[in-house]
């Protein structure tokens, strides 16, 4: 077990070091020079040289990778070039609103996909399954950038029943958390209804059949809970689609999270902005995943540990 | 695709029609700037399939190319071509093409490079795990037994071998690709105006929501349509291919 868990966290360590070295090479991707892109034609060359000397874009690649790690460990991401702020302390501040996109968005989609996935697999071929995954069908097929607008002009516009952008109360939480988590809830309710048509099948069922249980507790205390390991994995994996889409969710909403001041720095060319906000998302998803796995692992004891 | 030979004026404007809603004469209606929504839908279609069929190339034989050897070869240069895949796999969705595409500056071009800088993971660990299941068959053995050199093997006794599953992958890869486009475009990274997307169609008209939502409506039934029609293509074929399902 021990061993497992070094060999995963030994992994895990270098793929973030991948990412961190990828988010890096980014800047060295802007077409002609960066410093003149970012900040316009009429900067002077004394301006140019400043911002190059404090990007250290005139260093060595390597001395440069090196002082961007260093900087990492010691919390320093740089300044931003628009607001002249430290990017951490811009992070920080934008970082609970995407928290709390994301956890809402995961709490629907779990609200939906639960009983629409079970109710569908103990319904199995009738009505109510076929309506289930005719939903399911159309929620993995919408894409979340029309899914928004169309919820705006509906509740928003047309009934006037939910703020249309912002993050001011509770309800301006629903619709971005509907839009973003519609596609997982879908994925998850065809997910939980094929693992508990298995489950179903199995001889323990049958066993808490034959001693008399209730339906429903057989459903939530057998059926439900061996259903719900592989669901932590497809959670685990779907979450980084969520932290994707949640780019996406915020632009609609006006959101004012991560995603809203990656794509802010992006029209105000504040490139070193947009790296630290690349780097913050991948890697809490590279270790969300790794958490997923060893929750998994721990879970389930017929996981091979050597594998 | 046929577009091109139709009678089409995307970018003609005429003022009188102003965010005019569909009628018999124009089947979706006008924009804010009284151009035809169809004629807009149909060139924005040109764009997503160009995209598409530029980033799955691209992907494909990068993809394959990279999978074939990594899972040939292994060892060392297998562990290494592994970690590569899962750094670029650990970018969430859609991220690392927003912040290439980002960086790079709009343009179709553009656009294929990043979302082919994603896409290419997808069918090298395809091809790779393929590559390991091929290479101890009988005919792969016998012809490495007959002194066959290691690119003709890959050529003639693998490739051909990999080529179905790959060509699936690519198929409803597709879908995958016009959606992120559109996403890209929708966040204002794809390609520029006059050109058409469907995703900047959506966020245009995002703006004239209350007045015309059809503007919003057009593009979105065209990209659920073309998602929808893949992914129950995907599934009836799955249903017919998995035994475990039935």
């Amino acid at each position: 077990m021990l061993s497992f868990l070094f060999s995963r966290l030994f992994s895990t360590l270098i793929v973030m070091l991948g990412v961190v070295t990828l988010v890096f090479l980014l800047i060295h991707l802007v077409p002609g020079d960066p410093v003149q892109a970012m900040l316009g034609e009429s900067a002077t060359s004394v301006d140019q040289e400043v911002l190059r000397t404090s990007l250290g874009l005139d260093q060595p690649l390597l001395t440069q990778w090196q002082s961007y790690i260093s900087g990492l460990f010691q919390g320093d991401l740089g300044i931003s070039l628009y607001s002249k702020n430290p990017i951490i302390d811009m992070l920080w501040e934008r970082l609970p609103a995407t928290l709390e996109l994301a956890i809402a968005g995961l709490l629907v989609a779990l609200i939906l996909a639960i009983p629409l996935g079970s109710i569908a697999a103990l319904r199995k071929d009738g009505m109510y399954d076929n309506i289930a995954m005719v939903f399911a069908l159309l929620g993995v097929s919408i894409p979340n950038f029309w899914l928004g607008p169309m919820l705006i002009y509906l509740f928003s516009l047309t009934f006037g029943w939910l703020p249309v952008s912002g993050n001011d109360s509770l309800l301006s939480l629903i619709l971005p958390a509907l839009t973003l988590g519609t596609a997982l809830a879908a994925i998850l309710a065809r997910m939980i209804r094929s693992t508990l048509l298995e489950v179903l099948n199995e001889d323990y069922i049958r066993t808490a059949r034959a001693k008399g249980l209730r339906e429903s507790a057989i459903v939530i205390h057998h059926a439900l809970r061996n259903a719900s390991l592989p669901l932590i994995t497809v959670l685990g994996l779907q979450l980084g689609t969520l932290l994707g889409g949640a780019v996406i969710t915020e632009i609609i909403f006006a959101w004012p999270g991560i995603g809203q001041l990656t794509i802010e720095s992006i029209e105000r060319r504040d490139y070193p902005v947009v790296q630290a906000c690349i780097l913050l998302i991948s890697l809490s998803y590279v270790l969300v995943n790794t958490l997923t796995d060893l929750i998994y692992t721990w879970l389930d004891p017929r996981v091979n540990y050597s594998a | 695709m046929l577009g091109h030979w139709l009678p089409l004026q995307p970018n003609h404007i005429t003022l009188p029609n102003i965010l005019e809603a569909p009628s018999l004469t124009e089947w979706l209606g006008y924009d804010d700037l009284g151009r035809p929504i169809l004629d807009r839908l149909i060139l924005g279609a040109k764009t997503s399939f160009l995209v598409a069929f530029g980033v799955i190339s691209v992907s494909l034989i990068v993809g394959t190319l990279i999978g074939i050897l990594s899972g040939w070869f292994g060892g060392y240069i297998d562990l290494i071509i592994v970690r590569i895949m899962d750094i670029f796999l650990a970018f969430p969705g859609i991220l690392l093409a927003i912040a290439l595409s980002g960086i790079l500056g709009p343009g179709i071009e553009n656009i294929v490079f990043a979302l082919s800088v994603v896409g290419w993971v997808g069918f090298a660990r395809l091809a790779r795990a393929q590559t390991l299941s091929l290479k101890n068959r009988d005919h792969v053995l016998a012809a490495i037994a007959l002194g066959a050199k290691t690119g003709r093997i890959l050529r003639y006794h693998i490739l051909p071998l990999l080529l179905a599953p790959l060509l699936i992958e690519a198929t409803f890869g597709i879908a995958g690709v016009v959606i992120a486009e559109a996403g890209l475009s929708f966040l204002g990274l794809g390609v520029q105006p006059p050109m058409a997307s469907w995703g900047s169609m959506i966020k245009h008209g995002t703006s004239y929501m209350l007045m015309a939502p059809h503007m919003v409506l057009a593009p979105g039934l065209a990209l659920l349509l073309i998602v929808l029609s893949v992914n129950i293509l995907g599934d009836n074929l799955r249903d017919r291919l998995d035994v475990h399902s039935r």
